[in-house]
C-alpha cells in the first residue's frame, strides 16, 4: 500500500474525489494511471484524439461521450457514474446524492442524448442518437418514425421533446442498476 | 386452454405408445390375451372384432388422451400431477385386471426413447444468451449443489441407521451414499412442467433449469462410481479410486459435451449443404440429435448433456441455414415429441406405483429420505447462492432463493436409475425404489401443486409480459454500447469483453464455416421469405377483405385484383391495413377504393407515412439496432410458443424497399429522377466522429451501407459491404443504371449541406464521386453519393486507373481515420 499512498498523493484532490465518488484509494490510483496512459502527449488532460486512439471505441456507434476535453477529475466522475449502486454504503442526508445513484446515472444518459444542452431531447437530437445506432437499411423515414413514436410514447406535456422527468418515467422500469454497472467498478 | 396444442401431443404420445408397448409389457402374458384355441371355421367371417390385438395399444392411447382432456383443472393443478394421477387410475385397472403390472416403466425404455427428445427440445429452445451469462453460477449449483446433496442425504441417511431409526435393513454406508447421489438431482422434465407455468423471472428460472440440465454430468459420475464402488467392496477403496472418480467426473462432463457439440457442428453442416432436399433436412435434427444421445450413452459419458449442448449450439445456424418451413417443422415437431414424452413419462410413473411387487415400506427410512432431501436443498441453495452474490452485479434475492429451492424437484430420472440398480449387490433395491417413487411423488404433486401460490404470495418478480416501450428499447441497447466503451476506456476486461470478443470470433470464422453463403451474406435472410410471406399476406388480405365485404373493388375483374395484390406485395400496404381495419377505422379503405385501378405508388406511399404505428416503428427498432448484443424474448413455455414475431416488421421494411426500389426504377425508366432519400449523416456535428462510410449504389435509397466496419476490420467490413452491394445491384436486374442521374436532387437539399455540396447540381463524375468523400476532411461532409469499389458495375470497372488509386487509398484510411475521429 505504500505505492498507492505515494502515488496517491500525486493525485490532486484525491482525497475529494474518492468522498465524491465512493472510489476506494486502489481504484483512484488505477484510474490514475490509465489515465496516465490514455494521455499520450502528456498534456495534463485527454482530449478527444486520445479516445479515439482506443481502437475498441472505434467500433463503438456511441462516442459522444468523449467529445469534450477531461480532466482527471471529470475523467473519475464519469466512470463513477458506472459503479454499482451500493446499498451499504452510509448516506449522510445533508450531502448531495451518490453519484452512481439511479438518477444521476440516468441524468448522465440523458447528457449524452441532449447535446445542446438544454434540458430536453428534441427531436433531432433523437434522430442523431438512432441514426447511429440502427444499422444499414433503415431509411430516412423509418427512422423519422421511429424517432416520432417514441418522443410520442415519452412525451407527456406534449412539447415534442422529452424532458428529463419524462425521460426518467418512461425508463422506470428498467433495471438501470444492472444495466449501467460495470462490475470492476464496484 | 392447451387442448389444441396438446391434441396433436397426444397422437404424438400414442404413436410412442404403440411402439413401446410391446416392450414396456414386460412380456407379462394377459390371459384375455391369450389367442382363443382352436376354432372350426364353418363359415367366412366377414366381420371379426380381433380385441385382443390391439388391447393393450387401445387401452393406453385412450387413457392418455382422457388424461389430456383435463384441462380444466389445469389452472391450479400443474399438468404434471394430474397426469400422475391419471398413471395411479390406469395403473390400478391394468392391475385389476391382471393382477400384475404389465405397464411398467422400464427403465431402459425410459433412458433411450422418452428421455432424449424432452432434452432434446430443451437444448433447441434454450435462450442461449441468457443460459450463457449466467453459466458460472449454473455450474456452480449443478457441481457443487448436486455432490453437496448425494453427500449430505447419504451420510446423514447412514448415521440414522446406525442409530436404528431404520430397523434392520442390509445396507451400508456405500449404498447409502449410491441412493443419495441418485436422488441428488434435480430434474429437467419436471421443472419444465412446473415452472412452466408459473412465469418467473428469467434469472431464476435459467437457474433452476440449467442446473437441472447440467447436473446430468455429475449425477452419471456419481451414480457409476459409487455403483462401481458398491461392487468392489469397501475395502479395495483407496485414494486412487477416490482419484480416479474425480477425473471420471471431468473426463464425463466435458467429454458429454464435445460430443454434443460435435454433433451440433454435423447438423449444421448437414443443414448448410441440404438446400435441395428441404423435405427431409427437418428429419436430420432429431437423427442427429438422437444420435449424440446414444454416442454418449455408448461411451459412458454424460448423454444429457451431450443432446443439449448439441441443441444449443446448434439452433442458431440451423436457423439460418433451414428453409422457413423446415424451421417451423422442426420447432413443431420437438414440441409433439417432447409433450408426448413428458406425457408419457408422468403417466408411466403413476402406472408403475401400482405394483405389489416393488411395495417396500420402512417408515424411517422413507420418512428421513424425504426430510433431508428437502432440508439439504434449501441449505445448499442459500449457502451457495450467498457466496455467489458476492461476485453478482444485483444479488438474487431471498424470496428467489426460497423459490429456487423449492423448484428442486425430483423426478423420472431419478427413478430410472433407482429401477436400473443392480439386486444381487443391492439388496434393498426394492425400498430404495419405493422411496423414490414417494420422493417423486411429493416433490411433483405437493411442490407442483404449491408453487405456483408460493410464487404468488412471496411475490416472486415475474417475467413481465408487456413489450417494452421504445424508448427502453433504444435506451437497453445504448447502455450497452455505453457500458462497452466504458469498459474500453477505463481499460479493464469486463463481462461485455468477453461477449464481444466471442461475437466477433463467431462472425468471422464459425458463421463461415458452418453457415450458408445465402444465410451469411443477407444476415436479415428473412429478406428471402418475404417473398413468401408476401404471397401469403396478399391471400390473407383478400380473404380477408372478402370478409368485410367492405372493399368495393373486390367485385372488379381479376385484372385488377392482380394488379392489386402485386401493388400489395411492394407497397406492404396490407398489415398496416389489417390491424387499421382490426380496430374498425374505414377511413384507409376509400383510398384504397379510389387507387386501385392504377398502379401507382404514391398514395400508398402516403398510407405508410400515416400508418406508422408502434408497430412498424417497434419492430424496426428491435430488428435494426446494431447487432452486438441481441435481445432475446425468452420462450421456455412447452405449450406456448409463437413463430418469431420479428418477421413481420422486416417484412414491412422489406416491402418498403422494394416499393421505393419499384419507384426508383420506374422513374429512372421514365427518366424521371425520383426524390431521392439522401443519406443524412450526422455531419452537421462536425464533433461527431464517425467510422461510417456511407456507399450509396445506383439502386437502393435504403441500402446505404454503414460500413463501419471498414475501420477495425476492413477485410470483413469490406467483404459484407461489398456483397451486400452485389446482392443490390442484382436483384433489380434492371440493367446497369446510369449513375450520372442520380445527382439530380429535386428536393432542396438539408440545410446541413455545405454551401459548396449545395451548388453542385450537376453530378460528379465517376471518379469524382469516388474521390470525394476519402479524404479526410470530407468524411464529414454531406456528399450524396459514393460509389463502392466493390461494385461490379461495369462503369465503374472501367475506370481502371482509378481503381488501383482507390485501393491504394483505403488502405491509408484507417490510419487516417483513427488520426481525425475518436
Amino acid at each position: 500500500m505504500g505505492s498507492t499512498n505515494s502515488t496517491l498523493s500525486k493525485i490532486p484532490n484525491a482525497g475529494d474525489l474518492m468522498q465524491e465518488t465512493g472510489f476506494s484509494p486502489a481504484h483512484i490510483v488505477r484510474l490514475y494511471d490509465r489515465y496516465k496512459a490514455l494521455d499520450k502527449d502528456k498534456k495534463g488532460h485527454l482530449c478527444p484524439q486520445d479516445f479515439g486512439a482506443i481502437k475498441e471505441l472505434a467500433m463503438n456507434p456511441i462516442k459522444q461521450v468523449c467529445q469534450e476535453v477531461l480532466d482527471f477529475p471529470s475523467f473519475v466522475r464519469i466512470l463513477a457514474h458506472f459503479r454499482p449502486v451500493d446499498k451499504n454504503r452510509p448516506k449522510d442526508p445533508n450531502s448531495p446524492e451518490h453519484i452512481n445513484s439511479r438518477s444521476n446515472k440516468l441524468k448522465f444518459i440523458f447528457q449524452l442524448y441532449d447535446q445542446d444542452k438544454d434540458g430536453k431531447i428534441s427531436r433531432q437530437e433523437l434522430l442523431q442518437v438512432l441514426r447511429t445506432m440502427l444499422e444499414k437499411q433503415v431509411t430516412e423515414e423509418q427512422l423519422e418514425s421511429i424517432a416520432d413514436r417514441t418522443i410520442q410514447e415519452a412525451d407527456l406535456d406534449r412539447d415534442d421533446a422529452i424532458s428529463f422527468d419524462e425521460f426518467r418515467k418512461s425508463m422506470e422500469k428498467v433495471n438501470i442498476e444492472h444495466k449501467m454497472s460495470i462490475r470492476f467498478l464496484r | 386452454m392447451r387442448l389444441l396444442p396438446t391434441c396433436p401431443c397426444f397422437l404424438g404420445a400414442s404413436l410412442l405408445v404403440c411402439v413401446t408397448l410391446p416392450l414396456a409389457a414386460g412380456g407379462g402374458a394377459n390371459a384375455s390375451q391369450s389367442r382363443p384355441a382352436e376354432i372350426n371355421v364353418t363359415h367366412v367371417p366377414v366381420v371379426t372384432v380381433k380385441w385382443h390385438h390391439v388391447e393393450t395399444s387401445y387401452l393406453v392411447a385412450l387413457w392418455i388422451l382422457v388424461a389430456g382432456l383435463n384441462s380444466k383443472l389445469k389452472s391450479f393443478f400443474p399438468e404434471s400431477a394430474l397426469l400422475i394421477i391419471s398413471g395411479f387410475i390406469l395403473g390400478g385397472i391394468v392391475w385389476g385386471a391382471d393382477k400384475a403390472q404389465t405397464f411398467k416403466l422400464v427403465p431402459r425404455n425410459f433412458f433411450y426413447f422418452l428421455l432424449p427428445q424432452i432434452i432434446l427440445d430443451t437444448g433447441y429452445f434454450m435462450p442461449n444468451k441468457l443460459f450463457f451469462s449466467n453459466l458460472g453460477a449454473i455450474l456452480v449449483h449443478a457441481v457443487i449443489g448436486t455432490c453437496w446433496n448425494a453427500a449430505a442425504v447419504g451420510i446423514s441417511l447412514w448415521g440414522c441407521y446406525l442409530g436404528g431409526a431404520m430397523g434392520n435393513l442390509q445396507i451400508g454406508l456405500l449404498q447409502f451414499l449410491l441412493f443419495g447421489s441418485l436422488l441428488a438431482a434435480v430434474d429437467p422434465v419436471a421443472v419444465i412442467a412446473v415452472f412452466e407455468e408459473v412465469h418467473v423471472n428469467e434469472v431464476l428460472f435459467i437457474w433452476v433449469f440449467g442446473e437441472s440440465l447440467l447436473n446430468d454430468g455429475v449425477t452419471v459420475v456419481l451414480y457409476n462410481v459409487f455403483d462401481a464402488f458398491v461392487s468392489l467392496g469397501g475395502e479395495k477403496i483407496n485414494a486412487g479410486e477416490i482419484i480416479k472418480g474425480i477425473v471420471s467426473f471431468f473426463v464425463v462432463a466435458f467429454g458429454g459435451s464435445l460430443i454434443g457439440v460435435v454433433f451440433a457442428i454435423l447438423i449444421s453442416l448437414l443443414t448448410k449443404y441440404t438446400g435441395k432436399v428441404q423435405i427431409i433436412e427437418a428429419g436430420f435434427i432429431f437423427v442427429l440429435g438422437y444420435l449424440s444421445y446414444l454416442t454418449a450413452e455408448m461411451l459412458s459419458l454424460s448423454a444429457i448433456l451431450s443432446v443439449t449442448f448439441c441443441g444449443v449450439c446448434c439452433q442458431k445456424y440451423v436457423n439460418a441455414n433451414m428453409d422457413e418451413k423446415s424451421v417451423t417443422a422442426v420447432r413443431y415437431a420437438m414440441k409433439v415429441f417432447a409433450n408426448g414424452s413428458e406425457t408419457m413419462i408422468f403417466v408411466f410413473l403413476g402406472v408403475t406405483a401400482i405394483d405389489t411387487d416393488i411395495w417396500v415400506w420402512n417408515t424411517g427410512f422413507i420418512l428421513l429420505t424425504l426430510l433431508f432431501v428437502l432440508v439439504y436443498r434449501f441449505m445448499g441453495v442459500f449457502f451457495l447462492t450467498w457466496i455467489l452474490n458476492r461476485y453478482r452485479l444485483v444479488p438474487i434475492e431471498l424470496i428467489d432463493q426460497i423459490v429456487m429451492s423449492f423448484g428442486g424437484l425430483r423426478g423420472a430420472v431419478a427413478y430410472g436409475l433407482a429401477a436400473s440398480l443392480d439386486e444381487t449387490r443391492i439388496k434393498e433395491k426394492n425400498l430404495m425404489i419405493t422411496t423414490t417413487l414417494i420422493v417423486v411423488y411429493f416433490t411433483v404433486i405437493l411442490q407442483g401443486l404449491t408453487m405456483k401460490p408460493l410464487v404468488k404470495w412471496l411475490k416472486v418478480k415475474r417475467v413481465s409480459p408487456t413489450e417494452l416501450k421504445l424508448i427502453e428499447k433504444v435506451n437497453n441497447r445504448a447502455f450497452e454500447h455505453i457500458l462497452a466503451a466504458m469498459e474500453d476506456i477505463s481499460g479493464r476486461i469486463g463481462d461485455n469483453w468477453w461477449t464481444r470478443g466471442w461475437k466477433r470470433f463467431e462472425d468471422t470464422y464459425i458463421t463461415w464455416f458452418l453457415m450458408k453463403p445465402e444465410a451469411r451474406k443477407n444476415r436479415d435472410y428473412l429478406f428471402s421469405i418475404f417473398h413468401k410471406l408476401n404471397l401469403e399476406d396478399a391471400i390473407n388480405y383478400v380473404t380477408e377483405a372478402e370478409k368485410r365485404g367492405s372493399l368495393a373493388f373486390l367485385n372488379q375483374t381479376d385484372g385488377t385484383i392482380v394488379n392489386f395484390e402485386k401493388k400489395l406485395r411492394f407497397s406492404g400496404v396490407m398489415p398496416d391495413i389489417m390491424s387499421e381495419l382490426d380496430f374498425g377505422e374505414k377511413s384507409n379503405i376509400s383510398d384504397i377504393k379510389d387507387t386501385v385501378p392504377s398502379v401507382s405508388l404514391n398514395i400508398h406511399e402516403h398510407e405508410m407515412k400515416r400508418m406508422n404505428e408502434d408497430f412498424n416503428a417497434h419492430h424496426l427498432l428491435q430488428q435494426h439496432l446494431y447487432r452486438s448484443r441481441k435481445n432475446h424474448r425468452h420462450k421456455y413455455s412447452r405449450s406456448n410458443f409463437s413463430i418469431n414475431q420479428s418477421e413481420d416488421e422486416v417484412q414491412e421494411i422489406f416491402q418498403r424497399t422494394m416499393r421505393s426500389r419499384l419507384e426508383s426504377f420506374k422513374s429512372a425508366k421514365m427518366g424521371v429522377t425520383p426524390a431521392k432519400k439522401i443519406t443524412k449523416h450526422p455531419k452537421k456535428d462536425p464533433n461527431h466522429k464517425t467510422t461510417d462510410k456511407s456507399k450509396k449504389h445506383p439502386y437502393g435509397d435504403e441500402d446505404f451501407e454503414f460500413s463501419e466496419a471498414d475501420s477495425a476490420y476492413s477485410g470483413d467490413g469490406g467483404a459484407t459491404g461489398g456483397s451486400s452491394q452485389r446482392r443490390g445491384t442484382y436483384t433489380m436486374g434492371a440493367g446497369v443504371e446510369n449513375p450520372a442521374f442520380m445527382p439530380e436532387m429535386d428536393t432542396p437539399p438539408p440545410p446541413w449541406v455545405t454551401e459548396a455540396e449545395a451548388d453542385t447540381s450537376v453530378a460528379p463524375s465517376q471518379g469524382a464521386q469516388r474521390y470525394l468523400p476519402w479524404s479526410p476532411r470530407n468524411l464529414h461532409r454531406l456528399a450524396p453519393l459514393r460509389i463502392s469499389d466493390r461494385s461490379t458495375d461495369s462503369f465503374l470497372m472501367a475506370d481502371a486507373p482509378a481503381t488501383e488509386e482507390s485501393s491504394e487509398e483505403s488502405p491509408q484510411q484507417p490510419s487516417q481515420r483513427d488520426g481525425t475521429h475518436m
